[in-house]
């Protein structure tokens, strides 16, 4: 198969016969587009990769790849990843999702690929609002939101997607927005080539049933100021003037001026995403508005054993000593008798 | 065939006394076809493991046999009450053993509540052997007693055998340096020394196996159980013996090497075999569920032979992983019990519609709900035909025996790998805790799988073109160049495209029962004549019952005849034709009657009768010749 060898690829490449079907102007397309890009530059052969999914908007992703497509059922989408991994762990599994199909009917799988450390990629569209029934709220709405299910609003507090997945002793968790491609193409490679459940919540825009939810810190004007973009030891500044920063006081997070009280550049937090211990990460990946910036990139990255090699491996330690090699060797074993 | 007692030779020991000590140098030997003995305690008490031993030693012997045990619900009941009696009942037989018999011709009872579980699962004049150290008042009163069981129970025109286990352990252990408690724990040995002098068994597997079992790690616990097992075997050979020992010659089996075996253990094997004869990966997605577990705990320890186990988070999660599995090249399997079938369904209609090979083993129990967890039933027909939402045909087949379910699972992997389409195999509470010998197949006697993996050809790879024959699809497992596709949940058209095309819709259901339907299963063989007053119809694990009432009825002199089927989905081609050729059909099952409506709806023009019973317990062999003499009115050939 000497075809299989070539692997310079163009997004195009990756683009699947389909129709793609989203409403036009949904972030969902912007997506597409830099995960394609992501896996051209990623030079992988393209028969490697398959994706999963559920159901939702989001979930109907698998038939715009031209890859290998497992489109699932509601909520089930990391569970059949988790199988397809595991039973053939040479593939490059990526399981996509959102915020209704992962946090709310597909909770519990959710939490057990990523407490397992099942070396796939899962990404994650948060436009916080179920988009494909049509408008009701999601885990991830915002107390006191208003739609088709909650006309006085909603009463309960909504998960944080970070939170969640550093709770479930994570290992790998960015975020990133649907329009940015280019920070979006590098967190996606990253995702890739990380060991174990990289978990990627992508900020996205439902333009029909939630238009605009990400404005407040993603609109062109105040994303600067809002939003942080952390980089792997370099110090946590931001702003348009990149004249502010984050200092840890105390056991918390502050935001700080850089020039003001004698603040310099020395005196903030250099990001480490490889630290084993969660504390400053949950913090990083819980900052919300207006209190803080909402952080952006690669939040955390710890690699440790994952699932699918350590179970390859004590296949192989098992073999190694087993008197049982086949299956007659295993209908012989035990106690047996002559008639 | 027939199974029962040489009608010559009756128990000839009577005599009822509690505290005899006749010597019994085997005085007397009662010769027998065939015994049940049942082992019966508190669920601490060890009587799985003593009834296993001695069914060991027995098919050692040369005995045909079969095992049920029964156990409550509850890890450790309260101590001493009816509801935490643990049983473990065999029939051993010099002919064809095909159930663990209705009624126990011995009782090993540890205690009183032991006595009130059997009382009516006792054999007129059976022996019964108990600890009367915890014959006492006081547990009298916890097995619902107000006073001597044997006299409210009616039972003491029995073979009663007292002894008192408790002090005897105490006495043969007083030189070990043991715990008064740790003795105490070694009753069961010293009950099944007695039963091996009972049925002059050979002791020296059993201790082999004590010492297989605790010499490394408890070298104390090994001897003490040793001790306790001879002390039983020459308690009852001298002191204070039984007046008369049983005979069962070994049966006239066909040659080859043996091995007990359970049905979860035979299920989780026959998948193996399966996984090897397809070249493929075997991969269990699962969730631990009463009655299945032993089918995950069985396929996790096979890692020798690479078995991939995945304990999953939820019974959906068991499924789902099982599917990615399969999509992913594998061969995909699920295990699980009644509930865990209803929570499994939307995923197995995924299966359906995306066309992958999986197979789910359901082991039924008592339903519905959580019912009877540990009880068996086989209530879960519809389920499998029918649970699920849409037009959602999958294959049903079950197994009948707990040795055959090493086959069925193997052929529940074929066919679904084959045919490219889920398949439910049923098996049951009682098969998968049951044993029995079972003559090990070399596998290169085993039929051949052959999945119909799809090669790229230099062409765009269509997920859903079918074998015209068949219409089966091609596998196309991620990671070949060139064979990159879609499938899903939503209805598609040959190209894998999504389609809300009503005539595609239409087109496409139909191709899917189709599938199903034209898959060649096995026709079925009737046990008896060819045509007759009665045909008895059953379906899965009620077959060893159904097959010794109907030869033993036919001994008798009835016109009766059976057939049992493996084949629920699809139906073997040659039923109506069998069916059509007795005056009355009567279908026999342990649920309310889900098989015989389903025959009624596929071959309507029949008129069935049909026997059910929902009590969480196989049938018994009498019950079924009961009604069948109903049914024949009494009337025998001639
Ligand atoms: S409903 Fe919202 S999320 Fe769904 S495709 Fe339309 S814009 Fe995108």
């Amino acid at each position: 198969m000497a075809e299989a060898t070539k692997i310079q690829y163009t997004a195009k490449d990756f683009k699947s016969d389909q129709e793609v079907r989203w409403c036009p102007g949904c972030g969902d397309h912007a997506i597409l587009a830099s995960i394609q890009k992501a896996l051209a530059e990623l030079g992988i052969p393209k028969e490697k990769y398959a994706f999963v999914s559920g159901i939702g908007c989001s979930s109907r992703f698998p038939y715009y790849m031209n890859a290998y497509g497992f489109h699932g059922i509601h909520g089930r989408a990391s569970a059949i990843a988790s199988g397809v991994k595991v039973a053939n762990p040479d593939l490059m599994v990526w399981q996509i999702t959102g915020d209704g199909d992962a946090l709310a009917i597909g909770g519990n799988h959710f939490i057990h690929i990523i407490r397992r450390n099942i070396d796939i990629n899962l990404v994650l569209f948060n436009n916080e609002i179920y988009g494909l029934t049509k408008g009701q709220y999601s885990p991830t709405s915002h107390k006191g939101i208003v739609t088709k299910t909650s006309p006085y609003g909603t009463i309960e507090e909504p998960f944080k997607v970070g939170e969640l997945v550093i709770g479930a002793n994570g290992r790998f968790f960015a975020r990133t927005a649907d329009y940015n491609l280019t920070l979006s193409t590098d967190v996606y490679k990253q995702a890739a080539n990380f060991r174990g459940t990289s978990v990627v919540e992508v900020l996205q825009n439902c333009v029909i049933f939630n238009d605009g939810i990400h404005d407040s810190i993603l609109d062109k004007e105040v994303r600067d100021d809002r939003t942080i973009v952390l980089r792997h030891g370099e110090p946590m500044i931001f702003g348009k003037e990149r004249d502010k920063g984050i200092i840890l006081d105390g056991l918390k997070l502050k935001v700080v001026k850089l020039g003001e009280n004698g603040v310099t550049e020395k005196d903030l937090l250099i990001h480490d995403a490889h630290e084993p211990n969660p504390g400053i990460h949950y913090m990083l990946a819980g900052m919300k508005y207006p209190d803080y910036p909402v952080a952006m990139g690669i939040i955390r990255a710890v690699e440790s054993q994952t699932y699918d090699s350590a179970l390859v491996e004590q296949i192989a330690k098992v073999k190694e000593k087993a008197q049982i090699k086949c299956v007659d060797d295993l209908l012989h074993s035990g106690s047996t008798w002559e008639v | 065939m027939h199974i029962g007692y040489k009608k010559n030779i009756l128990l000839q020991n009577k005599t009822s006394n509690k505290t005899q000590s006749i010597m019994g140098k085997r005085s007397q030997v009662i010769e027998r076809d065939a015994v049940v003995i049942r082992f019966s305690g508190d669920s601490g008490d060890g009587m799985q493991l003593t009834g296993t031993l001695f069914s060991n030693a027995s098919a050692l012997f040369g005995n045909d046999l079969a095992t049920f045990p029964d156990y409550p619900a509850e890890i450790r009941a309260p101590q001493g009450t009816v509801g935490g009696v643990s049983g473990f009942q065999v029939n051993i037989g010099h002919k064809e053993i095909n159930t663990p018999g209705d009624y126990a011709d011995v009782l090993v009872a540890m205690n009183p509540a032991a006595i009130r579980a059997n009382a009516k699962w006792l054999r007129k004049g059976a022996t019964i052997i108990y600890d009367s150290d915890n014959f006492t008042e006081k547990n009298f009163l916890k097995a619902g007693y107000k006073d001597d069981p044997f006299v409210e129970d009616g039972l003491n025109d029995n073979n009663l055998i007292a002894a008192p286990i408790a002090t005897l352990v105490k006495e043969a252990l007083k030189d070990m340096d043991m715990d008064p408690k740790t003795v105490q724990k070694t009753k069961n040995m010293f009950a099944l020394g007695i039963v091996f002098w009972l049925f002059d068994r050979d002791l020296e597997n059993t201790e082999l196996y004590i010492d297989d079992k605790f010499k490394k790690k408890k070298p104390l616990i090994a001897d003490a159980n040793k001790i306790v097992l001879r002390a039983g075997y020459y308690y009852a050979e001298t002191v204070e013996a039984l007046n008369s020992s049983f005979k069962i010659n070994p049966a006239p089996i066909a040659k080859g090497t043996y091995r007990n075996i359970t049905g979860n253990t035979a299920t989780a094997w026959g998948l193996i075999a399966a996984a090897e004869k397809a070249g493929l990966n075997l991969f269990i997605g699962s969730y631990p569920i009463t009655p299945a577990t032993g089918i995950l705990e069985d396929l996790a320890a096979r890692k020798d032979l690479g078995v991939k186990s995945f304990q999953a988070e939820d019974e959906i999660a068991g499924i789902c992983t099982t599917l990615g599995a399969s999509f992913a090249g594998n061969l995909g399997v699920t295990s699980t019990s009644g509930p865990g079938l209803a929570l499994k369904s939307e995923a197995i209609g995924l299966g359906v519609m995306a066309e992958l090979p999986i197979v789910i083993v359901d082991v039924q129990r008592g339903g519905p709900s959580t019912g009877l967890p540990t009880k068996t039933e086989q209530s879960d027909l519809f389920q499998a035909l029918y649970g699920r939402n849409g037009e959602s045909p999958v294959v049903v087949i079950a197994a009948s025996t707990p040795s055959d379910c090493f086959n069925y699972s193997f052929k529940a992997a074929k066919i679904a790998l084959e045919h490219m389409t889920p398949v439910i195999l049923l098996t049951d509470g009682y098969l998968a805790n049951g044993s029995e010998p079972w003559r090990i197949p070399s596998m290169k006697d085993m039929p051949e799988i052959k999945p119909p993996i799809a090669k790229y050809e230099g062409k765009e790879f269509l997920p859903y073109e079918r074998d015209v024959e068949t219409l089966v699809r091609k596998w196309a497992i991620p990671g070949t160049f060139g064979l990159e596709h879609r499938i899903g949940g939503l209805e598609k058209t040959i190209k894998g495209t999504v389609s809300y095309i009503p005539e595609n819709h239409e087109k496409m259901t139909q191709l899917r029962e189709d599938k199903v339907q034209r898959i060649e299963v096995p026709d079925l063989k009737v046990f008896g004549e060819s045509k007759g007053d009665l045909l008895v119809i059953g379906w899965g694990g009620t077959y060893g019952h159904i097959l010794t009432a109907v030869s033993e009825m036919r001994e008798e002199g009835y016109d009766i005849s059976a057939v049992h089927f493996n084949y629920i989905k699809p139906l073997p081609k040659n039923t109506a034709e069998i069916f059509a050729n007795y005056k009355k059909l009567v279908v026999c099952e342990l649920n309310g009657g889900q098989f015989v409506n389903y025959l009624r709806m596929k071959h309507q023009q029949f008129n069935y009768h049909q026997y059910n019973k929902v009590q969480g317990l196989p049938f018994t062999v009498e019950e079924i010749k009961d009604y069948c003499t109903i049914l024949l009115e009494g009337k025998k050939n001639g």
